[in-house]
Parts: structure tokens; C-alpha cells; sequence
């Protein structure tokens, strides 16, 4: 057993990997030497070697492009974009070229590639170092999209992720970086597609992702003082989509609510309410409730930062609100 | 090549001076390939142009859908370097691939069968023209998006390092990419990890409907760029099997001793317009003329012939590769239009595109 942070807990995952496939590779922006501008990676080099962990250029396509071409020939590899705003840099590759390929030449090639990020707000970066990307990309055919919400979820689905034959964008979020929790020792290894069920409740379910599943768990804590007991899902990764453990839920508390970081439009949990107005309807007995960010670009200043993502407060409110 | 300054406003570019071929260079019958090698070439020179003429007749058909990208007059480029890679060596070449395709020895009847849409093509009809692929012959796709197939090049350059082998990438790209952000990450890339890949410009000229001169910084797009990537600017004939096959041999060898990349820059000219749809009108006509006199093909066979090669023996290769472009003709028209079943396939590596429980 081990304490680790969210932070500590990706090159934790990274290093499990790395020991048990000695073809696996990384490469990104400052990944070696500085061990990651989030601290993500540190210690990798000193184990593993440069040629494994590789320092790049700022050339976002050149490090997908180069993934893509090591990974279709026969090597897996992690590829570290920065900040999950750079995915604009190199999109091309991303949603044109490993997303596409599989199915474009009929099955031919096979891309075990897993793209990390940093993903989200609350670090007052402001609009181009604070989004959250997740509706991105999960709206391309072709790429699995993994999200988690605690270091013993980061271990688990990285090594997952790693594992997976097909491309993964995984997100690591910018918040959780300090968070803590102890890990078993040996090997961690989760699965890809399975919704867990972080606390139950009967009222309602709130469904949410990443830095927002801590929120709606706190909110959860404050709806049972006021009698409202809530179920709270993470939904942790959205490509596959666990419908089912959604839609069990929502047969018990026949109410949803999703909360997003995303901001408004086509944020993931519109898939999810279409999904449930679609094949729960009857279940349900009253409206699905998307808690979103705005759709604004997000802004710096703390305050204003603060007022766009959905906290802990305006779930609560909202909640208790439409559940009266 | 034209004087004309860049900011003049002309905008018909029909009536631009004519940018000329450099003349046939009667030296090259001298470079040192053994006939069989050159008898080869010629066959595959033949191949690529009948094959391609036929796509062009499918067309007018109606039987071939969609676009399409004929390398009419440029097959000397294709065929030179597929001569010389090995069978492992990768392939990476853009929507304008058929050639690319065909010359690492794909076969010509499910080329053309992914062109008529149909179930026995070589992507089974979900890729098409433009994305031609035969990871069985180490053609590593074509990729319709210019630029970032010279970034996922360097990947299989540097996997084939790592894996220990001395497999060379060798990637293909217009004289219209090197403008694109992708081309220059890419040539840092391969130079700062001195990566076993070779780059090739096959510079015809024309940038889609607008003269490449005209929209680029300097003369020779890509061999020009060359040093600013601490490589050598290597300018060929590419309406010469022969002078590519050199370069080649000396690029790949390069890339296979460890030495690091090239890039190259091969002159030629697109006979037809840029696709399908493009009659072509914007050129000026004496520059295509004086292109034409410089066909690959033609200017091949003399070469033989002078060579000591009797005509007969040319003419039964072109007979053979006629019959083989009528039987792949026969093959890809013989195929079923795809069924139901093939639409949900193929997304995941577990065969099936599943995106939820």
C-alpha cells in the first residue's frame, strides 16, 4: 500500500507499463528532463532512458504524427500533449489520421497509441490553458476517450489504456494533480467502459467526470442534510459509454443530472440525457438536468473562473431546485 | 523557368511564361543498372500508365465514383524508388497514390476495385482513391490531408530503430505540401533524431490550380528548404527512371547505414489536370507541350532501344501488362457492390465499432 498523488500516480502508471512491456514508448514537450511541465513524468528518464522517454520540439503534429507511425508499425506508444488545448495544433492528426485509419483501409492497421493531456480548468490560465476538451474528441468516430477522477482510477485506466489496441485520449485533470489515496501494492490494471457507482442513493443520480465527480460527491453529502439522497456515477470514461450502469441507476432514482466542465453545447452529458429520454423515459419522473459551464471561452480572473464551472454550491442549488 | 515576379496580378495563369523542362540528359544511359533492373521499370512504367489511363476511361464511364488523382507523367518517380526499396521498406505517399500503390506489387485488380467502390477492393470500398493502403507490401497508406503523413513517416522511421531493423520510411508528397506547418515539424524532427527516412518531393509544378512559383519563397520548394534542416538540396530528374533510381539507391542507402534523412525534390509534370474534375485550362499550353516531349515513358523506351533492347521485346511487355490491366479490369468490375455487413466493421481492433454497452 502506497499513498499516492493524482500527480504521482500517472508516471506510477507509466512505470508498471514500461516494466512490463520494454517495447512500450513515450514522447512530449519536456517529458524527460524537466519531468513534465505538470510533473507528471518525473523519474521516468532516470529509469527507463531517453530513447524510451523522448523529449520533443513544440511540434504537436510531429509528436502525434511520430506516435502514430511508430505505433502503426509495430511499437505502442504514449504521446504527451501538453496542455489538452493543443489538441487544436494537431487535430489533423488526431481526428483525420489515427481516429480514421483503422476503418479507411479496411482493418489493415493498428494503432495502440495513448494520448495524454492535461485537461481542464481552475488553474486561472484562462481561455487557452483551461478547457475541457472531452466533447472534442469524443465526437470522433474512432478514438476512446478516458477520464479519471482519483490516482487509483489514473493507474488503472492508464494501464488499461496502454493495453488497448486502439487509440486512447486520456485526460488527466489539471485539479486533482494534489489530490490523495492509497493504492494496493502489485499490479493495477482496470477496464475501459465501466461507469462506477461512487456513492448510492435513491433519490436522484448525478452524473458526472473528473474534476466534477469530486464536486457532485460534496454536493451529495450536502443534499442528504437536506433529505434528498443522491447516487453520484462516475462515469470515467466516455468512448466506450457505460449507458447501462446509467440507466440502471436511473431506473431506481428516476431522476438525472449530469454535470459537465465542458461548456454547454454538445457536452457529453447531452449524449448521455438523449440516451435516457430515448430508452428511459418511462423511468424518469422529471426532466434530465445538465449542469454545465456556460458557453463562453473560460476566463482568468479567479472570480470569474470560479463563477463559470460548475461548484459545488450550484449543484447543490440546482438540485435541490429541480428536484422541489 | 518563368522570370515573371510574383505581385504582377496576373491571375490567368494560362498566359504566364511557360516553365520549361530541363533537357533530357543522354548521360544517364550510362548510369550503371543492370538491364534486367531497367527492363523492370519499364514494365512498370507501363503498368502505372495503362492502369491509370483505364481508371481515366472508368470514369467516363461513370463506374469510377467520387475523385480521383491520376500521376499520369509522373511515373518515373514511383517506379524508380520502388526499385529500389526492399520489400520491408515502407511506403507513405498522398491521395495521389495509385502509382505508389501498385509499385510495391500491389495487386492492380483490387487497386482498381477499391476505385469502382466495390467489396473485393484493396480497402475493402471503405477507403477509396485517396487512401490507398497494402500493409502486406509495405505500403503504409495514402493520406488526403497534405503534411501529416510526413510526421507518422518519421514514427515508422524511428519504430524501425527501435525494433532493430534497418527498414527505411520513404514518404512521398506534392510540391503544394511543402508549405504546410506539417512538412517543416516533420524535416526538424527527422534531422534532430537523424531518423532512417527518406522525403520525397515530387514537384510538379502546379499546386493544385496555381503555379507553385507563384506562391512559394523560393525556387525549388522543397530542396531549397533543405538546409534549414541541415540536410544537402537534392534536386532530380523525375521524368527519369534512371536518375531517380540513382538518388534513390544513394538516399535509401544513406537511411539504411544510419546516416540519417534526405530529402529530394523530383522534378516532373502532371499531365492531367489536378483531379477528376479538373480539365486543366489554367496551363500555359506550350508548357505542357514541351512536358509532354519529356514523357517518361517514350523518353524509357529510346533509352532501351539505344541500349541494344530489339523493339519486340518491348512491345511484348507492354502487350503483357496490357492483358494484366484488362484482367484487373475484369476483376475489379466482377466485384459485389459491399453489403450491409461491412458498414459497422473495422472501427476497433476487436472488428466492430461499439461505442457503448
Amino acid at each position: 500500500m502506497a499513498e499516492l498523488t493524482y500527480r504521482n500516480a500517472v508516471a506510477y502508471g507509466i512505470a508498471q507499463e514500461m516494466r512490463r512491456d520494454p517495447s512500450l514508448v513515450m514522447l512530449g514537450e519536456d517529458i524527460a528532463g524537466a519531468g513534465g511541465v505538470f510533473k507528471t513524468t518525473v523519474g521516468l528518464v532516470d529509469e527507463f532512458g531517453p530513447d524510451r522517454i523522448r523529449d520533443t520540439p513544440i511540434s504537436e503534429q510531429a509528436i502525434l504524427g511520430a506516435a502514430m507511425g511508430a505505433a502503426m508499425t509495430g511499437i505502442p506508444v504514449i504521446a504527451e500533449i501538453m496542455f489538452s488545448d493543443f489538441i487544436a495544433v494537431c487535430f489533423d492528426l488526431l481526428a483525420n489520421e489515427i481516429a480514421k485509419s483503422r476503418y479507411m483501409t479496411g482493418g489493415q492497421v493498428t494503432i495502440p497509441i495513448v494520448v495524454r493531456t492535461a485537461n481542464g480548468g481552475g488553474s486561472r490560465f484562462g481561455a487557452q490553458h483551461s478547457q475541457s476538451v472531452e466533447n472534442w474528441v469524443m465526437m470522433i468516430p474512432g478514438l476512446k476517450v478516458v477520464a479519471p477522477s482519483t490516482p487509483l482510477d489514473v493507474v488503472g485506466l492508464l494501464a488499461a489504456s496502454i493495453r488497448d489496441p486502439d487509440p486512447v485520449v486520456f485526460l488527466e485533470h489539471k485539479s486533482l494533480m494534489a489530490d490523495k489515496q492509497d493504492v494496493p501494492d502489485g499490479e493495477i490494471l482496470d477496464k475501459l467502459g465501466a461507469a462506477r457507482v461512487v456513492r448510492e442513493g435513491t433519490d436522484c443520480t448525478i452524473a458526472a467526470l473528473a474534476l466534477m465527480v469530486p464536486r457532485a460527491l460534496e454536493a451529495a453529502d450536502r443534499l442528504e442534510d437536506q433529505g434528498i439522497s443522491a447516487e453520484v456515477i462516475d462515469v470515467r470514461t466516455l468512448v466506450p459509454l457505460d449507458t447501462q450502469t446509467i440507466l440502471g441507476s436511473v431506473s431506481k432514482t428516476s431522476r438525472l443530472f449530469t454535470v459537465e466542465e465542458n461548456p454547454r453545447l454538445c457536452g457529453w452529458g447531452a449524449e448521455i440525457a438523449s440516451i435516457v429520454a430515448d430508452e428511459a423515459f418511462w423511468d424518469l419522473d422529471g426532466p434530465v438536468v445538465r449542469i454545465t459551464t456556460p458557453h463562453i471561452p473560460l476566463p482568468a480572473a479567479e472570480a470569474l473562473e470560479d463563477m463559470a464551472i460548475p461548484s459545488v454550491d450550484r449543484i447543490t442549488e440546482t438540485v435541490t431546485k429541480r428536484m422541489g | 523557368m518563368s522570370t515573371q515576379t510574383r505581385d504582377e496580378g496576373l491571375y490567368d495563369y494560362a498566359l504566364r511564361e511557360p516553365r520549361l523542362p530541363a533537357p533530357e540528359n543522354r548521360e544517364n544511359d550510362n548510369i550503371g543498372i543492370p538491364i534486367e533492373a531497367r527492363l523492370e521499370m519499364y514494365e512498370m512504367q507501363q503498368l502505372l500508365r495503362q492502369f491509370e489511363k483505364r481508371a481515366y476511361d472508368m470514369f467516363l464511364q461513370n463506374l469510377v465514383k467520387g475523385t480521383s488523382h491520376l500521376s499520369l507523367g509522373q511515373e518515373a518517380v514511383a517506379t524508380g524508388f520502388g526499385r529500389v526499396m526492399r520489400p520491408d521498406d515502407f511506403t507513405f505517399a498522398t491521395y495521389r497514390g495509385h502509382a505508389h500503390t501498385l509499385s510495391r506489387g500491389a495487386d492492380p485488380g483490387a487497386v482498381l476495385a477499391e476505385l469502382l467502390g466495390r467489396e473485393n477492393g484493396i480497402l475493402k470500398g471503405k477507403g477509396g482513391s485517396m487512401h490507398l493502403t497494402s500493409v502486406e507490401h509495405g505500403m503504409m497508406g495514402s493520406y488526403a490531408i497534405i503534411g501529416a503523413h510526413l510526421t507518422i513517416a518519421n514514427g515508422a522511421a524511428w519504430s524501425a530503430r527501435m525494433r532493430g531493423t534497418d527498414q527505411v520510411a520513404v514518404c512521398f508528397f506534392g510540391d503544394g505540401t511543402t508549405n504546410i506547418g506539417a512538412f517543416h515539424e516533420a524535416l526538424n524532427l527527422a534531422a534532430i533524431w537523424d531518423l532512417p527516412v527518406v522525403f520525397v518531393c515530387e514537384n510538379n509544378l502546379w499546386m493544385e490550380y496555381t503555379p507553385i512559383d507563384l506562391i512559394t519563397a523560393v525556387a525549388n520548394p522543397a530542396a531549397d528548404r533543405a538546409s534549414a534542416y541541415g540536410l544537402e538540396g537534392i534536386v532530380v530528374d523525375g521524368n527519369d527512371a534512371d536518375a531517380v533510381y540513382q538518388v534513390a539507391t544513394q538516399a535509401i542507402g544513406r537511411a539504411r547505414r544510419g546516416e540519417g534523412p534526405s530529402l529530394i525534390e523530383a522534378q516532373t509534370y502532371r499531365e492531367q489536370g489536378h483531379s477528376r474534375a479538373d480539365p486543366a485550362k489554367y496551363r500555359p499550353p506550350a508548357e505542357v507541350q514541351a512536358w509532354k516531349e519529356r514523357d517518361p515513358i517514350p523518353m524509357y523506351h529510346e533509352r532501351l532501344l539505344r541500349l541494344g533492347v530489339p523493339e519486340g521485346d518491348l512491345s511484348t511487355i507492354q502487350q503483357d501488362v496490357a492483358r494484366r490491366v484488362d484482367e484487373a479490369t475484369e476483376f475489379a468490375k466482377g466485384g459485389a457492390v459491399p453489403g450491409e455487413q461491412h458498414l459497422l466493421t473495422d472501427v476497433w481492433a476487436d472488428g466492430g465499432s461499439a461505442w457503448r454497452n
